[in-house]
């Protein structure tokens, strides 16, 4: 994957790599590894509206996060508003408050940092254990393949959320972090599968033969003609895990059986629900504005993705650039996506 | 061929065995262990110990005092005699109460995912011949707009405004109980009325992502030289795109549909909940309110199976509908 598109560099991406000079051949090593593979990339990244939007968002809410671990916003309590605000009426409490009178948008944006630990640590945790999986059992084949994917099928054979649901009853994690992981526990599976496809096929690429021919070490053909070619799949599914967590998350704590110390999305949603925002007229913002919490982080995400979709995935490029670049290894779509 | 098969049916019953395995683990696992609330509150009512062992016994074909190899044998065996044991809250065996519930979850799951694959199909094939157009970012805003909806937030709003708001569809249940649950034309209504908004629900929100998928996909195939020289040899456009590109294009999304049986059957467990629909998530919730771990279990169970079961299904058709797969040995579908 080398871009080549120059246009626009200025905009956005102005940090610079700290070769400051003193050691000019490790200088200019740095400069050369942040030209290529975050210069370049971003260069391209930024040119597409939809990446630009995504990240324009997530910055948005990791902004957000920051104001509630600033303590910039009230804290949510009850009886610190009037009951039953609508949106916008009053701009002290934009999003209206409950029945009870606590401030929707302090206990939203008081979630958020959780929200934003727990979607890391799931999406991390996925896409960790998918390349791992996903590169020891395309690469070594034989007995470690055959034996990583009988368990990947096994994982892949039971529904996700019921068994989150009595993982996360049994071990009740209160530690973000943890449940992120609780969250995605089988989520791996499904990508690490296609990993591995799609490592079987770029294995049997010429320049990958060529560099075994040359007697380079497995190692450093894993990393400098592997790795590589599965990264943009991994960036992109990496996104769609974490929307995967975002909705998991949020569904559960709807369902009450996640353990909460603060008023998450989830918790806002079915208290508003509980509390018959369903019949009440006066109450339908209660329901909204969770909803709206979510709906915009997960854009966000799916907007990222499909930024990053577009600058990595040849295919969507072959109308554009012809036969010059042949594809190999995108027989599958790039996304284990598609749920929920 | 033959081979292939005989092997892959086999692995479907060391699944399911290892699902079983597991799910008599997860018993243990549950706080507390099984039982442990029951047997305390029988034991506190003077109950004497040996009557508690034998009703939980009765309840989950367990001998809590067996040691464990022993209980493991003894759930392994009436589990493959379909005794799931007794549900404590419903007080009615588990297979009963399951055999009523699963026919509701199958309807749901296959008809909204079948939907959701024929709309997104067809959007995304349309967009892709008309790549660029207006259409084409239309659609595509639309479908992204549509990924970042959860099912259950629209399901929410569908139920506040279809159901409450302008009382168009029921809120809840599967039929409408004054009406006999026989073969007539009203009750096939009535259960199709009831069915709307659940299968809209999850229909609408996974079409987005199908859309794009298929719009990728035939976008590619487009650009292939066997669509080329089929266009040179002048076969007609409709052959070209029915035969050529939508196959090619649909084929790799049937491998997404294997995950996505398996996650479409969990999140029922929100969906049915939304819309109080008693089916194989709702029972399944329900028990886990109610601390019944039976009923727990058996649902746990009966969803993997269902799965299992679909995936299976769907790994054997692969091999037929992809003739490039029977041609050789690598006949899994991924």
């Amino acid at each position: 994957m080398k871009h080549t598109e120059t246009d626009s560099p200025t905009e956005g991406i102005d940090w610079q790599s700290e070769g400051s000079g003193t050691e000019m051949t490790r200088g200019d090593r740095l400069r050369e590894i942040y030209e290529r593979s975050v210069y370049e990339p971003g260069v391209v990244a930024w040119s597409d509206v939809r990446t630009r939007l995504g990240l324009i968002i997530i910055g948005f809410y990791i902004l957000v996060g920051l104001v509630a671990e600033l303590g910039l916003w009230r804290v949510p309590s009850t009886s610190q508003a009037p009951r039953l605000l609508g949106m916008f009426e009053n701009w002290s409490y934009p999003f209206g408050t409950s029945s009870s009178g606590v401030d929707l948008a302090a206990a939203i944006i008081h979630s958020t940092p959780d929200i934003l630990l727990m979607v890391l640590a799931g999406a991390v945790w996925a896409t960790g254990v998918a390349l791992l999986v996903g590169t020891v059992a395309g690469y070594k084949g034989g007995t470690v393949d055959s034996v990583l994917m009988s368990i990947s099928d096994f994982v892949m054979a039971i529904p996700g959320l019921p068994l989150v649901i009595i993982l996360a009853i049994t071990f009740s994690p209160e530690n973000p972090l943890f449940l992120g992981v609780i969250l995605t526990i089988n989520y791996w599976a499904g990508l690490g599968r296609s990993l591995r496809s799609q490592v079987l096929t770029i294995r049997e690429n010429s320049y990958v033969e060529a560099s075994r021919t040359m007697g380079t070490s497995t190692s450093r053909i894993i990393q400098k003609d592997i790795i590589p070619n599965l990264m943009p799949y991994v960036t992109v599914n990496f996104v769609f895990a974490a929307r995967y967590t975002i909705f998991a998350s949020v569904g559960l704590y709807y369902l009450g059986v996640l353990p909460y110390s603060t008023q998450t999305w989830g918790v806002t949603l079915s208290r508003a629900q509980d509390n018959g925002a369903l019949f009440v007229a006066d109450a339908a913002h209660w329901l909204i504005a969770p909803m709206i919490a979510i709906i915009g982080l997960s854009l966000g995400l799916i907007l990222l993705g499909q930024g990053l979709d577009r600058v990595f995935n040849p295919r969507v490029r072959t109308r554009l650039a012809g036969e010059s670049e042949s594809v190999a290894g995108d027989e599958e779509e790039t996304s284990t996506n598609q749920v929920m | 061929m033959v081979n292939y098969y005989v092997r892959r049916t086999a692995r479907v019953f060391v699944t399911v065995l290892a699902v079983m395995t597991a799910t008599f683990g997860l018993i243990r696992l549950l706080p507390g262990g099984p039982f442990s609330q029951l047997r305390a509150s029988l034991l506190r009512q003077g109950v004497p110990a040996e009557q508690v062992n034998q009703q939980i016994q009765n309840l989950q074909n367990i001998r809590p005092d067996a040691p464990l190899h022993i209980q493991y044998v003894d759930y392994m065996a009436s589990v493959l005699q379909l005794d799931l044991g007794t549900s404590i809250s419903y007080s009615a065996p588990v297979a009963d109460i399951l055999a009523r519930a699963v026919p509701w979850t199958v309807f749901i799951v296959v008809v909204s995912t079948v939907l959701m694959f024929a709309f997104g199909i067809v959007l995304g094939a349309v967009q892709a011949y008309w790549e660029g157009s207006k259409f084409d970012t239309i659609v595509s805003s639309i479908s992204i707009a549509g990924m970042s909806v959860p099912f259950y937030v629209l399901a929410i709003l569908l139920l506040l405004f279809f159901s409450y708001r302008w009382g168009l569809f029921p809120a809840s249940g599967t039929a409408d109980p004054n009406i006999d649950n026989t073969l007539s034309v009203a009750y096939f209504a009535s259960v199709i009325n009831h069915a709307v908004l659940p299968v809209a629900a999850y229909t609408i929100t996974g079409i987005g992502a199908q859309a794009l998928a298929m719009r990728g996909n035939s976008i590619q195939v487009l650009g292939e030289d066997f669509v080329k020289v089929a266009r040179l040899r002048g076969l007609s456009d409709g052959r070209i795109s029915t035969r050529y590109v939508a196959r090619n294009a649909i084929l790799p999304m049937y491998t997404g549909f294997l995950l996505l049986l398996g996650f479409r059957l969990g999140g029922t467990i929100i969906l049915e909940q939304i819309f109080n629909y008693p089916g194989l998530g709702y029972y399944l919730f329900e028990s886990l309110n109610a601390n019944d771990y039976p009923l727990m279990m058996g649902t746990f169970l009966i969803i993997t199976v269902a799965l299992v079961i679909g995936v299976y299904v769907a790994d054997l058709t692969y091999s037929k509908i992809d003739p490039r797969i029977s041609a050789g040995d690598s006949s899994e579908a991924y």
